[in-house]
């Protein structure tokens, strides 16, 4: 008997709105259906109507996990237009910042696959270390969620002697701590006979399904921005690229337990090495008409911005790409023949972000059922219509 | 006299106001384990460490919004809740307290009591499976299935373990099994094995972690109780803990010697057991994931069943050739 379970927009294993729509034989899995739109908010339109200075902040708004990687890919993108050459500190500090991301990023969704798997003990202990990381990004940003440390030309804020100290200090707990959790994720039995074969996707299949991130290196695709194209500091620190080669869940939180050894490597490197000299230079306030796509390897795979500038001080278009959205043709054929309990945990390993995918806007007349997909002019007529045909009301009642 | 002592028996101990409060107690016992398993606090609010937590919540249940489905079928929605509580709650009531007479045969004790306990510890899980099916919820079916599915799995390992030290003890009355080992407690080393098999197969029955499969909240949310709401969730909620009670009551009794010692060392041996039970079933239910249905069903038929038979076959060699 085949019959549709709807995962979302609202659900337990859903932290955002997304709609998964899976038909379902007896508890296997033998069609899916990714519905978006849920958390539109206009920001590529809004970052049109915004300067240059303006719109780090806004794309920093984009994602609360990975505010960096957006201002960072939004910000080279802009350096670039601008034919500015920001100093090496700054660039040190801006790749500091970036792995520390990544490790709290990667903690995080240690987390979150313990919580999906089941075992809550796994995501109270990641999430209590997770915080040894938010503190060393408070100390040096002031803020844990939205670090505001990029700027035109460099980064804001400067790292002394002593947070220096304590980050390596710190690094030495974090090292420990993730050498047990890839003891536990590894070899816990119950865990793994979670994970170990669940979302099967073959080599071939991440490569034509353009998978990014740790997605597609648990499917044995060394494929990494950092290495493949550097930015920032990344073509003078040394680094391996993480790969699995069981190509399901299992490799995926492999992956991103080696890659949090890498980023500990990176940052001690950086630490050791940061070049004195100015943190930022200054940027001009307008770009010549021109335009640039930016790459940058986020946490959860390769985040793209392509900025088109037309002379002025705002830009002519901002388009983004996360890597969730990249990841999401792969997603459907990850859950499909898989059993409907390891749904969130496939859907949960591609680290969906789904704030950061949102870009259009599907409407579904409820009556008809019809589809369609809608651009913000449209969307702004329809508002335009409706409210000309409502007669003008008054609701309000003074109650005595 | 007779009628006062068996109201007495029925209402205040071991009846329904000692299981509500021991019940309550239990469920913070081990969410405090569990917490401090995890490095968290656990609760610390309501009452002294946190301990009026559970009737906390339980009032706050009973006082919220009761729905109904639509499409639900409304007579059998509506008594599960009580059906369940009063069957577990009789379960209780045969345990081994005070409340028997050693030499002759009451309402409470009697020939064949063990296999009662058993049969009204496995009709939660039919009221569990009736209870996600009568809520017509895609995730209460699923969940009602996967229910039924599990019970394939454990209900067999869980009677063999449970059944060899009564067939050790020569008896089926649970009384005179924990009187037997009271008298031969070197006789309870054998059954080891049976008790860390019935101690797995009771948190499935319990559906904690890993077992937690037909309420899983990140797969199909609520699970079987996806559509309860209000004074019927609390009444399933009570009667899980008392279901929790009662099974680590059944496990200590048959496993660890009962409880004796008149009214008094009787209860303070049953406290100290149970809780000694349940806290294995916290420490398992802390340092494991959730497995998958099908997981379950060849876990219990590879390892569970024949281990299960190999005690029975030990506690069997043992009766044969040394008592």
């Amino acid at each position: 008997m085949k019959f549709n379970i709807p995962i979302g927009p609202q659900h337990p294993a859903l932290k955002e709105p997304i709609s998964l729509r899976m038909t379902v034989e007896g508890e296997i899995i033998r069609d899916a259906d990714i519905r978006l739109g849920y958390n539109h908010r206009g920001l590529e339109k809004l970052a049109e109507e915004r300067t240059w200075i303006q719109n780090i902040y806004l794309t920093e708004r984009i994602c609360g996990i990975c505010s960096h990687s957006h201002t960072t890919c939004y910000v080279q993108g802009v350096e670039k237009l601008m034919e500015i050459e920001p100093p090496q500190r700054g660039l040190y500090i801006r790749t500091l910042v970036a792995e520390l991301e990544r490790v709290h990023s990667h903690l995080l969704w240690l987390g979150v696959a313990g919580h999906e798997a089941g075992f809550d003990s796994f995501f109270m202990y990641t999430w209590r270390d997770r915080e040894v990381v938010m503190d060393i990004l408070e100390m040096i940003s002031g803020n844990r969620v939205h670090y505001a440390m990029n700027t035109l030309g460099g980064v804001r804020r400067d790292i002394d002697e002593g947070q220096r100290k304590h980050i390596l200090d710190s690094l030495e707990t974090l090292r420990a701590r993730s050498e047990f959790y890839l003891k536990i994720g590894a070899n816990e039995p119950t865990f793994v006979a979670r994970l170990a074969g669940v979302g099967y996707l073959s080599k071939e299949k991440a490569m034509d399904l353009c998978a990014v991130g740790p997605t597609a290196r648990a499917s044995n695709v060394a494929r990494d921005v950092r290495r493949d194209d550097p930015y920032a500091a990344y073509d003078e620190t040394p680094f391996d690229v993480c790969t699995a080669e069981t190509c399901d869940v299992l490799g995926r939180t492999v992956v991103r337990i080696k890659e949090l050894f890498e980023s500990y490597k990176i940052i001690e490197f950086l630490l050791k090495n940061l070049p004195a000299g100015a943190i930022s230079v200054k940027a001009p306030t307008k770009a010549k008409p021109n335009e640039v796509l930016s790459r940058y390897e986020a946490p959860r795979g390769e985040n793209t911005h392509y900025i088109k500038s037309n002379g002025t001080n705002k830009p002519e278009r901002l388009k983004i790409r996360a890597p969730t959205l990249a990841n999401y043709p792969a997603t459907v054929e990850m859950l499909k023949n898989g059993f409907i309990a390891d749904i969130p945990l496939i859907f949960a390993a591609i680290d969906p972000c789904i704030c950061c995918a949102e870009r259009t806007v599907e409407t579904l007349d409820a009556r008809s059922g019809e589809e369609k997909t809608l651009r913000f002019s449209e969307l702004r007529k329809l508002a335009d219509e409706r409210y000309k045909k409502l007669s003008p009301k008054r609701n309000a009642v003074w109650p005595f | 006299m007779a009628v006062l002592k068996t109201l007495l028996y029925l209402i205040v101990y071991p009846g329904i106001i000692f299981l509500f409060v021991y019940s309550t107690f239990c469920e913070w016992f081990d969410r405090k384990v569990y917490a401090r398993l995890q490095n968290r606090m656990g609760p610390t609010h309501t009452g002294r460490w946190g301990i009026l937590q559970p009737v906390a919540d339980f009032i706050k249940l009973m006082s919220k919004e009761d729905i109904v489905p639509d499409k639900a079928d409304k007579t059998l929605f509506i008594l599960l809740p009580v059906f369940g509580l009063a069957i577990v709650a009789t379960a209780g009531l045969l345990l081994p307290l005070w409340h028997y007479s050693a030499t002759e045969a009451g309402f409470n004790s009697f020939p064949g009591d063990i296999i009662v306990v058993l049969y009204l510890l496995s009709l939660p899980t039919l009221i569990f499976f009736l209870a996600g099916w009568s809520s017509t919820n895609v995730f209460s079916t699923i969940g009602g299935t996967r229910v039924l599915t599990m019970l394939f799995g454990y209900e067999v390992p869980l009677f063999l373990s449970v059944l060899t030290p009564a067939i050790l003890a020569g008896s089926w009355r649970l009384a005179e099994i924990a009187r037997f080992y009271q008298q031969t407690p070197a006789l309870l080393l054998p059954n080891i094995l049976g008790f860390f098999i019935a101690l797995i197969c009771i948190q499935a029955k319990l559906e904690r972690t890993p077992f937690d499969i037909p309420h899983a909240e990140t797969e199909i949310v609520g699970g079987t109780f996806t559509e309860y709401s209000g004074k019927k969730l609390a009444f399933f909620r009570l009667m899980t803990d008392i279901e929790l009670v009662v099974s680590s009551g059944l496990i200590a009794a048959v496993f660890l010697g009962g409880f004796p010692g008149g009214v008094l060392l009787g209860l303070v041996n049953f406290v100290i057991k149970t809780l000694i039970v349940i806290f294995f079933l916290s420490l398992i239910r802390a340092l494991t994931s959730r497995i998958r249905v099908d997981q379950v069903v060849s876990f219990a038929w590879k390892y569970l069943a024949p281990l299960a038979v190999l005690q029975l076959l030990i506690v069997i060699l043992i009766k044969g050739l040394l008592l």
